[in-house]
């Protein structure tokens, strides 16, 4: 004990570090403050430690060339021992990362705690979202499988609408012309060098401001946040109610931290590494691109965009939105922190967190995009074969033939890109699927060029007997009376 | 430091500062030029692509062609490799696609029996002449520039279409033909 007290004192003596550390770490905060609610900011930082750890041991095998990224993730996934967990544990890491850090902004929001004296300390945390997010899309890249390379092409698709700029910027974004060897390393050096050395300068200031301005002290009703007061307020209760952070507060820090990462490990272990998928050939065009998971939001709203807003939201949206959260605590710093005094704020979180998770659902069954499949592989069901006349066959062969199915569901099977037609005679009549058929119209292509007039017929034949059964297609009542001269008797309205 | 406000040590640290400051233009005037290096301007990236012998592409069919990349760098693997649909309309006609979706640049696939184009990411659709059918693509499929030389299909390319780049912002040519 001796000999390590003596080792001890030899590194202090020259160091000089023991007593800042010690008091940093014993430092009073207030008492409430020292609750579950705050243990995300330590939960976030742990995660980005884990996650340059991982990501140091994946560059060991690592090569960030177009020509081999895809090879070394193989071997890594399937050769070199626990490489797969490594690789896992790194993608998990990833997404629980976004995770943590879009709870640690939405509790740090519902408390009030970007207000004075903290808005600092919350605009860097916004450039840490920000960075966060570009790790998680320049990760995606170094996958560089077929889901990075298309992803780079919307990327780059995106950036080319930039009036003027774009096609300057893409050749900027790309390193070159096409998606190819200066891409992976360009997002190589941000995923690699730019954006982690940034993050780790910028969560230290973080933590530092966190240290010196003190933690949020829990929100009270009616207790408001003035310049002017606060500081001496806060001072005043760390005093009369406070206690060390170490050991009397950081103990649920610790225990969430190792929480998180136990979940991590059992992510990696039970659900393995993500990907990669197909070799990134642009020449294979039987792909399905999918961004990962924390960008399916942002494929759900751009398949739902109409064509004339596409370009103003896709570059205006997102910039406003940053400014909004990093003028907030400027225009915001004071009042009331408390959320029960703050229904906007409650409000906006409730919007938020719904339209991202509901956005995020429409992300994972996408049912926006056609089924490439369905018009070869799915079967019809049987009742609609078993009674169909042959004309009807003849158009059921159309329908399949002509990739209707590959947008439009029947018996729940087959795209979702248009309305399922089971059913489409009880909502349209004869000339109006004639019509549709031909013309198209929403968001259905004119057939009119492609098909038949015998091909046509068949085909409305066929979806004429698409009704439920004892329920009657819909029919135009004006022409059963200038066919016989009077009104069908069974049609409601009919006198 | 004296109350006088400029004195000598002043001086000669205004010096310094100023030597610092004229070097580091020095070494970031080149730095900016290279970070910027891979822009070029519209077109810059394009030169005469062979897509092989104009028999290979049927009468009234539309087929995939590939190439490689005349910009390619050897470690850039299988991405120096790019496709089109080329669609041969008469003998010596043709029409060459982009494979890229004029909406965000997925691959669109060929359905002969149907003659669509559909895109398997957002849904976007384009009937045989390369127009825009349905879905959120602003435009149709954009097209390459292409001449028929010693009996070889070239096509003018090089660079990702996007809406940015003027040579594949050739505004549907074809409308009318339909």
């Amino acid at each position: 004990m001796h000999r390590i007290k003596q080792i001890y004192e030899w590194f202090d003596s020259r160091l000089q570090l023991s007593k800042p550390v010690i008091e940093a770490a014993t430092h009073s905060v207030p008492r409430n403050t020292a609750s579950w609610w705050y243990v995300f900011g330590s939960a976030s930082f742990v995660l980005l430690l884990l996650q340059i750890a991982t990501g140091i041991l994946l560059a060991l095998v690592y090569v960030p060339s177009a020509g081999e990224a895809w090879n070394s993730l193989q071997v890594l996934n399937q050769q070199i021992p626990l490489g797969w967990f490594l690789r896992a544990m790194h993608g998990w890491g990833s997404d629980f990362m976004v995770a943590v850090v879009l709870i640690h902004m939405a509790q740090v929001f519902l408390f009030g705690a970007y207000k004075f004296p903290r808005e600092l300390t919350w605009i860097l945390g916004v450039f840490l979202l920000l960075m966060t997010l570009g790790m998680a899309f320049t990760g995606q890249v170094m996958r560089f499988d077929q889901d990075a390379y298309w992803g780079l092409g919307i990327g780059a698709s995106i950036v080319s609408r930039v009036p003027f700029v774009g096609g300057r910027l893409v050749d900027l974004l790309l390193g070159g012309p096409i998606i190819a060897g200066p891409t992976l390393s360009r997002f190589f050096a941000l995923h690699v060098f730019v954006i982690p050395g940034l993050m780790l300068v910028f969560a230290g200031l973080h933590l530092w401001m966190v240290l010196v301005l003190g933690i949020n002290d829990w929100p009270m009703p009616g207790r408001i946040v003035k310049r002017s007061t606060y500081l001496q307020e806060y001072h005043e209760l760390t005093k009369r109610d406070g206690i060390p952070f170490v050991p009397d507060a950081v103990w649920k820090d610790l225990v969430f931290a190792a929480a998180v990462m136990f979940a991590v490990v059992l992510c990696a272990a039970f659900l393995g590494p993500f990907g990669p998928t197909g070799v990134p050939d642009p020449t294979i065009i039987q792909t399905v691109p999918k961004p990962d998971f924390f960008f399916l939001w942002l494929y759900t709203i751009l398949s739902f965009l109409p064509e004339n807003l596409e370009t103003p939201f896709i570059l205006i949206a997102p910039a406003l939105g940053i400014l909004f959260l990093l003028a907030l605590p400027l225009f915001a710093g004071e009042g009331e922190k408390h959320w029960k005094r703050r229904p906007i704020a409650v409000l906006s979180i409730t919007v938020l967190a719904v339209g991202f998770a509901v956005c995020q659902h429409l992300g994972t069954y996408t049912p926006w995009s056609p089924e490439m499949q369905a018009w070869s592989g799915d079967t019809l069901p049987v009742r609609y074969v078993h009674t169909a006349t042959p004309l009807g066959r003849q158009g059921q062969i159309v329908f399949q033939d002509k990739q209707c199915r590959n947008c439009h569901m029947i018996g729940g099977v087959g795209g979702q890109r248009g309305p399922a037609l089971d059913g489409v005679a009880t909502r349209l009549t004869y000339d109006q699927l004639v019509r549709q058929v031909l013309q198209g119209g929403g968001n259905m292509p004119a057939y009119g060029k492609n098909l038949s007039p015998a091909e046509v017929t068949a085909l409305v034949s066929f979806l004429e007997t698409l009704h439920p059964e004892g329920q009657r297609p819909a029919r135009d009542a004006s022409q059963q009376y200038i066919s016989t001269g009077e009104l069908d008797p069974k049609q409601p309205g009919a006198q | 430091m004296s109350d006088e406000k400029v004195n000598r040590r002043w001086v000669l640290m205004s010096i310094g500062v100023l030597l610092n400051g004229a070097v580091a233009l020095l070494i970031a005037t080149p730095l900016v030029g290279y970070l910027l290096g891979p822009i070029r301007k519209n077109g810059g990236y394009n030169s005469w692509i062979d897509l092989g012998d104009v028999s290979q592409f049927g009468l009234g069919e539309t087929r995939l062609a590939s190439f490689v990349n005349p910009n390619s760098v050897p470690w850039d693997g299988e991405t120096s490799k790019a496709a089109v649909w080329v669609r041969r309309t008469q003998d010596q006609k043709f029409q060459v696609f982009a494979i890229n979706c004029a909406h965000l640049g997925c691959p669109v696939r060929w359905f002969p029996q149907s003659e669509l184009f559909m895109c398997p990411c957002h849904g976007g659709v384009y009937y045989a002449d390369g127009s825009r059918a349905a879905g959120p693509p602003p435009r149709g499929l954009f097209e390459y520039p292409y001449k028929v030389q010693n009996g070889k299909l070239m096509i003018d390319g090089g660079q990702m279409p996007t809406l940015a780049t003027t040579a594949s912002v050739r505004k549907e040519s074809s409308e009318c033909t339909g």
